[in-house]
């Protein structure tokens, strides 16, 4: 379980989280909207420790993970992250970018590593590209690679941040197909998005984050076509 | 035209002349080894937040950037001379090349270590890389690609800069040729032959580089 307490995050003089809680159980899919500079970016990044939090608790299966004695290394194994802007490693192929993490920080043998980097990417529909390099692949295809890179390290957890934002329109749907079918496995994941039918539909919850904090959360499909908060009914009637 | 050429005692003489481009290369390999490592180190300090490590980096770099050539080798020969540090041409022109190696190498190390974005180091940590895996796998590979051919035409560069050392009668190619032609007055004769000869080690490097980078480099950047 993913449980965040009361956090506050700051950046210089901005504060960016203003007292944050949120639990998600394990199997359950939140998807965070709200519109931007709401800081939902920010609270996946503070989850997975890459953005140090100012005040409150992050625990990860009871691992307060800000703490000084916690491994911050080892936690985000369990934790597999997606940005909006891919992140591929553009100096190997496809496959070496799935397989390298295995290896290096699992320490898997290199056999190991290449069957599972392989198994993930056909998962997401990439089985015909392991040598390719992935600056000749699109924005999708990328994106599924990372989705896939990340899976390959057998994480308990999906942080999955605007990862259709930076897509041409006719690719987005093939990255969200991809998610549906993670969360049909069962898979945990938290994803902060633009796409309201993708947070109706796929996930079991969603929160909407205004000015910091979370104004309204609850179950997505209510959420998303009956909102409670006249905040959220605002917010939802601009983007639809 | 009357001049008439006389190739013969220029071929009686090749022997010197490899001699010289041999030390031509070697002072210039000698001269890009030391600049890198030195260039590394300023690059860190540069980047360093303690101001004096990067002002010591910053006037290296200056000086070395926007000073001759000719001025950097007669400070080391004849400039030391004169506080009674005698130098050999060899070691003078060797210093004088290995100054300006690592101040223009330390401007291209650091901007590519600044062109690789920020995100490159956000996914190899989400993937729970340690810091020096991250460096080792994902950022120095990328960065090598980057100052490549920038590190490159410099060694072409303290190849042909070399030259200078004729000046301090350094024994490299131009300053035996020099040597040779003054002995024989075959000066046209002597001074094509050099030339070929620096024009044939230059494009050698950049093929040899060329090929090398292939093997290094196979995907796209």
């Amino acid at each position: 379980m993913i449980s965040v307490q009361n956090v506050h995050k700051s950046f210089g003089d901005l504060e960016v989280l203003k007292g944050v809680s949120l639990d998600v159980k394990k199997g359950e899919v939140v998807s965070v909207i709200g519109g931007s500079g709401s800081g939902k970016s920010t609270l996946l990044y503070c989850i997975n420790a890459i953005e140090p939090i100012n005040r409150g608790k992050i625990l990860v299966d009871d691992v307060d993970v800000h703490a000084k004695e916690t491994n911050k290394d080892k936690l985000r194994q369990k934790l597999g992250m997606v940005f909006q802007q891919w992140n591929s490693f553009p100096h190997m192929t496809v496959l070496e970018n799935a397989a390298l993490a295995p290896r290096i920080v699992k320490k898997m043998s290199k056999e190991e590593a290449i069957e599972i980097a392989k198994k993930e990417l056909e998962h997401v529909g990439l089985g015909d590209k392991f040598d390719v390099y992935p600056t000749k692949m699109s924005g999708g295809q990328q994106q599924r690679l990372a989705i896939a890179r990340a899976l390959a390290m057998k994480p308990d957890y999906m942080l999955l941040d605007e990862v259709t934002s930076a897509l041409d329109p006719e690719l987005v749907g093939e990255v969200l197909d991809t998610l549906r079918l993670l969360a049909e496995e069962g898979m945990t994941m938290i994803c902060v998005t633009h796409e309201m039918g993708f947070a109706r539909d796929v996930s079991d919850r969603v929160a909407y984050f205004h000015e910091g904090v979370i104004a309204e959360i609850g179950e997505a499909r209510q959420v998303i076509t009956d909102p409670q908060n006249p905040l959220t009914q605002k917010f939802l009637s601009k983007v639809r | 035209m009357d001049y008439e050429f006389h190739w013969n005692v220029v071929f009686q003489n090749m022997p010197q002349l490899l001699n010289g481009a041999f030390v031509t290369l070697h002072v210039s390999v000698l001269a890009m080894l030391l600049g890198v490592v030195i260039a590394i180190l300023l690059a860190i300090a540069k980047m360093n937040n303690t101001k004096f490590f990067s002002q010591v980096a910053t006037v290296w770099v200056e000086i070395a950037r926007n000073t001759p050539a000719l001025f950097q080798i007669y400070m080391a020969y004849f400039g030391l001379g004169a506080f009674g540090i005698h130098l050999s041409p060899y070691v003078a022109v060797l210093s004088a090349l290995v100054f300006i190696n690592a101040g223009y190498l330390t401007e291209t190390f650091r901007g590519g270590f600044q062109s690789i974005p920020s995100t490159q180091y956000s996914a190899s940590k989400s993937l729970g890389m340690t810091s020096i895996q991250t460096y080792r796998y994902i950022i120095l590979p990328q960065m090598l690609r980057r100052i490549y051919h920038p590190m490159t035409n410099q060694f072409v560069w303290s190849i042909l800069m070399s030259s200078l050392g004729i000046l301090v009668g350094m024994s490299e190619l131009s300053g035996t040729t020099q040597r040779l032609q003054s002995l024989s007055f075959r000066t046209l004769e002597f001074f094509i032959v050099a030339a070929v000869m620096y024009f044939v080690i230059t494009k050698l490097v950049l093929f040899g580089s060329s090929l090398l980078a292939r093997r290094l480099f196979k995907g796209e950047i």
